[in-house]
């Protein structure tokens, strides 16, 4: 009876010390983002060695350094180029990985050769981008693909195999009978495919649309061979390719930065239960 | 009659799932396996990447055996692979039983906590940069300690440090988020059977969670190794491969020597090396992974 109460009362009781102790963690995670904001707002002039001078906050809270930052990093074309290039491949990629799983999943137990193409696409997963990369920058030159379009394509091929596998463990859930009934209603397989398996798919292709994203618009590798020279840049790229002109302008280089995490900060705000969700399904998985 | 039909309605099918299949083939071996079959045969060459270059045979693969700023970038690769791992996996654990306890604001916790793992590498290096160049110093000045009164990122022996402390910052975040699922799948009813048996604080994690939860260890720890022997980003935003050549990931030699340092056909070959060892920590992934399919 005491022991049932006690573990009644340890169920219900919130654990303070820990709560505490998970606050004051958090300034791990916010100290550089403060430091990133402070900095950005500053001018040259009020950095001074110390670092409480460093680290104080603005006199004056000044957006001339973000104005300035835009201009030196194209803001406006930068920000365009990394939207288009994530939401084709977001789009791409649902569309192409989820008919491939389709085709893959549901044929592979009865055909021999979906197995293995499902095995042969899988194996994309153990290459990793350092070995492509070179042959990828002569194959692009040729193709006249060393510009956004060939980033894309790349990244579809890329995250292939991960959001294949993942589709097809998705699709064991759903149910044959669906199909079949499509089937004896006369449908194809097109529109089987478009009309029953696709919609009920949704689940998944949250998770593949954020995991997809997150990997696309964090991206510096891929758009740095591929696009290096194209005078267009990514977000990321933009920052790499422009530091020689923040030289020792920290202000300038700092608000440059947030104006780079911001986008994606928007983003998480809004849609976060959907990123963790779709995160933890699919690392799980 | 009827089965005629119907057995020409299958290979309708087929031909119509052929025809899904094959263009997403061709697309993969045009972009992933013709670039992995070139790269190896350039692994052969001298390609300097322009110009005429010869088949060299084996010599590629011999003098990167012997050559000490390629052995020098493995060490330096795998000593922050596994230093990272092992922090990141014991920091996200503690995280992940703290966030997962009874504490108020929990989802607004694990929400911020979770926020480093939307962020780019690239950005987080250079934020991280100014902070080892300008506030760590300043910081060890002020308590006067000798080590931190220099920046790390201008000693060759402790530049890897910070590669570590940024690559972890970031990767904690999802680490801890995917042992928070883990946790999950612990039922209360063990907890409170080992309860009535006196299994609380440290023994209850040693012999209780930790068992319980080990299919997402081992599977955060393959992952974690598998991620960060690619480590690039950080690599080019906070030391782009100095002091002295002593924070060159593989990956960034591969980049940097490979595109811009005429190494075309010798970088090749560390590539294919580099690409066997991603191959057998993938097949270790794929293994833990089925194993933890059939345990779940």
């Amino acid at each position: 009876m005491n022991t049932d109460r006690s573990v009644n009362r340890v169920r219900r009781r919130t654990n303070w010390p820990i709560t505490i102790l998970m606050i004051i963690g958090c300034v791990t995670i916010f100290f550089p983002l403060y430091m990133t904001v402070i900095i950005a707002f500053k001018k040259p002039s009020e950095m001074t060695n110390d670092i409480l001078g460093a680290l104080q906050p603005p006199a004056h809270w000044s957006l001339s350094n973000f104005s300035e930052a835009m201009k030196v990093t194209n803001f406006g074309q930068t920000l365009g180029y990394s939207i288009l290039i994530t939401l084709c491949t977001v789009v791409l990629s649902v569309i192409i990985h989820s008919l491939a799983g389709y085709a893959v999943g549901r044929n592979m137990a009865r055909k021999k050769f979906y197995k293995f193409a499902y095995f042969y696409m899988l194996s994309g997963m153990f290459v990793p981008f350092a070995i492509l990369m070179m042959p990828e920058v002569k194959q692009a030159a040729l193709l006249h693909l060393a510009n956004w379009g060939g980033v894309i394509i790349l990244y579809v091929v890329f995250f292939m195999p991960m959001n294949m596998l993942l589709y097809v463990g998705y699709l064991k859930n759903i149910p044959m009978a669906l199909e079949e009934a499509a089937y004896v209603d006369g449908a194809g397989v097109w529109s089987t495919f478009w009309h029953v398996i696709f919609p009920n798919m949704m689940p998944m292709h949250a998770t593949v649309a954020v995991l997809t994203a997150l990997s696309a618009w964090n991206d510096v590798m891929t758009p740095l061979v591929m696009m290096g020279g194209s005078g267009a840049n990514t977000l990321p790229l933009a920052q790499l390719n422009f530091q020689s002109q923040f030289s020792t302008n920290y202000n300038l280089a700092f608000a440059s930065y947030l104006l780079a995490l911001i986008p994606i900060l928007i983003f998480y705000l809004i849609c976060q239960k959907q990123i963790i969700n779709g995160v933890v399904n699919g690392a799980i998985k | 009659m009827k089965r005629q039909m119907q057995s020409r309605s299958i290979g309708r099918k087929d031909k119509t799932f052929l025809a899904m299949l094959l263009p997403i083939m061709i697309l993969f071996f045009l972009f992933n396996t013709l670039p992995l079959l070139q790269g190896f045969a350039y692994s052969f060459t001298n390609f300097r990447g322009f110009g005429s270059y010869n088949f060299v045979g084996l010599r590629n693969y011999v003098n990167l055996f012997q050559d000490d700023r390629i052995g020098h970038s493995y060490q330096f690769t795998f000593l922050v692979a596994i230093v990272t791992t092992i922090i990141v996996n014991v920091i996200s654990l503690v995280l992940a039983i703290g966030l997962n306890s009874k504490i108020r604001f929990k989802s607004t916790l694990r929400g911020i906590y979770f926020i480093p793992a939307v962020l780019g590498g690239l950005v987080i290096g250079y934020i991280f940069n100014f902070f080892f160049t300008y506030i760590l110093p300043a910081f060890g000045q002020a308590v006067g300690s000798a080590t931190l009164s220099s920046s790390f990122l201008s000693n060759p022996q402790l530049a890897w440090i910070a590669v570590v402390i940024v690559v972890a910052w970031q990767s904690i975040a999802m680490n801890t988020i995917i042992y928070i699922s883990g946790l999950q799948t612990v039922p209360q009813d063990v907890y409170e059977a080992g309860a009535l048996d006196g299994a609380t604080g440290w023994k209850k994690f040693k012999n209780l969670t930790l068992p319980l939860i080990m299919p997402f260890v081992t599977i955060n720890m393959v992952l974690c190794m598998k991620n960060f022997l690619m480590v690039f980003d950080q690599i080019m935003s906070l030391t782009k491969g100095g002091p002295a050549q002593s924070t060159e990931s593989i990956s960034y030699l591969i980049y940097n020597n490979g595109l811009g340092g005429g190494q075309f056909g010798y970088q090749s070959a560390n590539a294919v090396i580099f690409f066997v060892i991603i191959v057998i920590i993938s097949l270790l992934q794929l293994k833990f992974l089925g194993s933890k399919e059939e345990q779940l």
